[in-house]
């Protein structure tokens, strides 16, 4: 039992540490001080923010340091990027763009597609010269995304799609999406599905944002009106587009980026509870506000080491067992407790957002705790993801759902 | 990085629990609850010429040089089968404090015989005060010549009326720092004076009042130094808080497995219960707990291996973890078994009960908590 990582792997972490100390020094003062107000997450500076960061890390070879370098990544271990997101999280930077295109589609293109697909798309992805998108969820297809209505019909050398799409998560600046679609619809519902690459500037594709709880328009709707598509931009055999989607991509299973910035909050709760007080006495006396952070500390901390036991499962080339999966879903189920305790502790402040005067931190403990209610969401519902542990993880029969 | 168990605790593992499967099987943790010693005179012998007593001590004295990550591992399948009787007592909370802290001639005379299961020792610490700190030890131990003499009442003693000696925490001086003046006696269980009763307990665990009445020891009975057992103190603490954890977490894993057959086997409305999207959610609730445990518990025991100096505090993670998560396994476990999981002839009132317990010894959540606050310096 052994929670050392090699030289070559150190190696790395110093080769990021380095970066990170030079390059970070750029960033803008809203970036580190919560109480310089910066732009809102929506706005075209942040999407230019985002870009120019982004450009920094992939000059550096910091993007997509898991792809394979035949696909111009570095090729990382898992370890590696382990390293490198352990890294990026204790340092609080900001990540690279794209993060769709980067994390699902580009890989997913990489196993699946065609030569010529992999040279004409993942270049782009890399430098987010093109944004990608996720077509899936629709309006009666959430949890139950088999049951999706958007309908191929087959033309010989292309498609005629007609259909909408819903929660396209930056769909409003993408380029390319990828795209389930229903090519047969006398299937089975699992068995008549089609996986496409969509353009998102196409005839006939329209693109509403949706406004979400916070305020801002992260997701959208996608409207598909006779649109054109090639069948050269078809991944995967027809009617075999489910089980691409659902395909397994190997991600590395620690979660540790993720459990570091919930370390983070943590930090930065004690530091709220010692600023915010009641009778007179800082918050980070009282015995109950104790009690609760510590239970956080003792929280991701049993977060963190959950996830290095699904590490070495990995490492070991074990199948992923129960702890990887009971990880994700305590993870977002932590942030939201986290977020809900920060407007606790702020009292009656609590109910201040940005722009507003005594907001505290500009009031982005507000818009992470307003977010923070799509985590459990997002990505499949935390009550999908208890069956899941309950079937997958247990072996429990399946429900009725 | 390599977060899992090696070949060889592999291998202790399941030699554990098939040999317990076989020779402490519920009949006789049940038997031992009625019964007067509370433990299988028989059973300790086998687990002694198994080498359990003496895993980790050296092998100078009779052991085998095993690691307190190894012991963890096997202290987790002696949870799981609630062996009845005095080895953590002995082992732990005794034989590691005299392994750290005593002398050549007291290691040499009292490893041997732990490693060979020829003595029982056990701790007695709790006051009717109840109190984890140094300011709840009211028991004295006044100098008289060569020797110290005690007087006082301890509380749930585990095993005191079947140990051959009991490692005495005292306070010799009075001092503004409660932690300054306490004195650790290792005292011979037969020693004029001492009066001991089990005491009634929901687990059928036989702890101990023990009563010092003019008990006298010789000053060669203490263990580390005058004034200074503190530290030997919070030492024991960490790893007995640990070992504690070890020992829950066999016992919440019996249950979530236990749980999760008995929700495949039982058919109502035409299904197994375990198709119903609340037993779904029940179980998968219990197995995020059940994974915590286990993660959060080897992290501390590989802690106290190493001996990092993050110990106190993965000690306190892991106690205030395992304290909650058995507890609210246990309730679950006898929810989704319904009516029978509500009897007596069920196994898992047992399992209920020592986690009730297990909560309790060495400092619940709360107490864990707290000191996890101020180890973060809140």
């Amino acid at each position: 039992m052994d929670f050392s990582y090699s030289p070559k792997e150190e190696a790395f972490r110093k080769e990021i540490k380095d970066w990170l100390a030079e390059n970070m020094k750029e960033l803008p003062r809203w970036w580190f001080d919560p109480n310089v107000l910066g732009p809102d997450l929506d706005s075209p500076e942040m999407h230019q923010f985002n870009l120019w960061w982004h450009k920094k890390l992939y000059n550096a070879g910091f993007v997509g340091i898991n792809w394979p370098k035949e696909y111009g990544g570095r090729g990382a271990t898992l370890l590696e990027q382990v390293v490198f997101s352990e890294e990026l999280a204790k340092h609080r930077a900001p990540g690279p763009t794209n993060g769709l295109g980067i994390g699902w589609c580009g890989p997913t293109i990489m196993s699946y597609g065609t030569e010529e697909q992999k040279k004409r798309f993942l270049p782009k992805i890399l430098t987010a010269e093109e944004i990608w998108c996720q077509g899936f969820s629709e309006p009666e297809a959430g949890s139950d995304l088999a049951n999706i209505k958007t309908r191929a019909v087959d033309q010989g050398d292309h498609y005629i799609v007609n259909g909408q799409k819903v929660w396209t998560s930056g769909g409003h600046y993408s380029d390319w999406a990828v795209l389930m679609v229903r090519t047969d619809p006398n299937a089975p519902k699992h068995r008549g599905i089609t996986y496409l690459l969509l353009d998102m500037h196409a005839p006939g594709v329209t693109v509403r944002p949706l406004r979400q709880m916070t305020g801002h328009s992260e997701f959208n709707e996608v409207f598909l009106d006779n649109v054109k598509i090639s069948k050269s931009l078809q991944v995967g055999e027809t009617n075999r587009g489910w089980y691409i989607a659902m395909g397994t991509l190997e991600f590395e299973r620690s979660g540790i980026g993720a459990t570091v910035m919930r370390e983070n909050v943590v930090k930065d709760l004690i530091k709220l509870a010692r600023e915010m007080k009641r009778n007179g006495e800082p918050l980070s006396k009282d015995p109950v506000i104790r009690q609760k952070i510590a239970q956080f500390y003792i929280d991701v901390n049993v977060l963190k080491y959950t996830g290095f036991r699904a590490l070495t499962g990995q490492l070991r080339g074990e199948r992923p067992g129960p702890e990887t999966l009971v990880g994700n879903l305590f993870g977002v189920e932590l942030n939201q407790r986290l977020q809900d305790f920060a407007m606790h502790l702020q009292g009656p402040y609590s109910r201040l957002v940005r722009g507003s005067k005594y907001a505290i931190e500009h009031g982005d403990w507000q818009y992470r705790f307003l977010r923070s209610r799509g985590n459990t969401i997002e990505t499949g519902t935390s009550e999908i993801k208890r069956n899941l542990i309950a079937e997958r993880g247990l072996g429990l029969p399946r429900s009725g759902r | 990085m390599d977060f899992g168990l090696s070949e060889e605790q592999v291998m202790l593992k399941t030699s554990a629990r098939e040999f317990l499967d076989k020779e402490c099987p519920k009949k006789l943790v049940r038997a031992m609850m009625d019964d007067e010693k509370g433990y299988s005179a028989e059973l300790w012998k086998k687990m002694a010429d198994l080498g359990w007593q003496g895993l980790v001590f050296p092998s100078k004295y009779g052991g085998a040089d095993s690691s307190f990550l190894d012991l963890a591992v096997l202290l987790e399948e002696m949870g799981r089968a609630l062996v009845p009787g005095p080895f953590v007592p002995t082992v732990v909370h005794v034989g590691r404090a005299i392994l750290a802290a005593g002398t050549d001639a007291q290691k040499e005379q009292l490893l041997p015989k732990i490693a060979s299961g020829d003595m029982i020792m056990t701790l007695a610490f709790t006051e009717p005060s109840g109190s984890l700190e140094a300011s709840g030890i009211s028991i004295k131990a006044t100098l008289d010549g060569d020797e110290y003499v005690i007087e006082g009442t301890k509380l749930f003693v585990p095993d005191a009326h079947v140990a051959d000696c009991i490692l005495c925490a005292t306070q010799t001086k009075e001092s503004a720092n409660p932690e300054d003046g306490i004195t650790l006696f290792l005292v011979d269980a037969k020693t004029a004076g001492i009066k001991t009763e089990v005491l009634k307990t929901m687990t059928g665990e036989k702890l101990c009042e023990v009563l010092f009445s003019n008990v006298r020891v010789s000053k060669q009975n203490i263990l580390g130094e005058l004034d200074k057992g503190w530290p030997i103190m919070q030492r024991i603490f960490d790893e007995a808080a640990i070992a504690e954890c070890a020992w829950m977490t066999g016992g919440i894993r019996w249950i979530l497995e236990t749980t999760n057959q008995y929700a495949k086997d039982r058919i109502q409305f035409g299904v197994p219960i375990g198709a119903f999207q609340a037993t779904h959610h029940k179980m998968a609730n219990m197995a995020i707990e059940v994974e915590g445990s286990t993660s959060i518990t080897y992290y501390a025991a590989w802690a106290t291996s190493e001996n990092i100096p993050e110990l106190a505090l993965a000690a306190s993670m892991a106690k205030a973890w395992c304290s909650d998560s058995y507890k609210h396994a246990a309730f679950e476990g006898v929810q989704i078994h319904g009516g029978i999981g509500f009897t007596w002839d069920h196994d898992m009132h047992l399992y209920f009960k020592r986690a009730k317990s297990s909560e309790v010894a060495w400092g619940d959540g709360d107490h864990h908590r707290e000191r996890i606050a101020k180890l973060l310096s809140m």
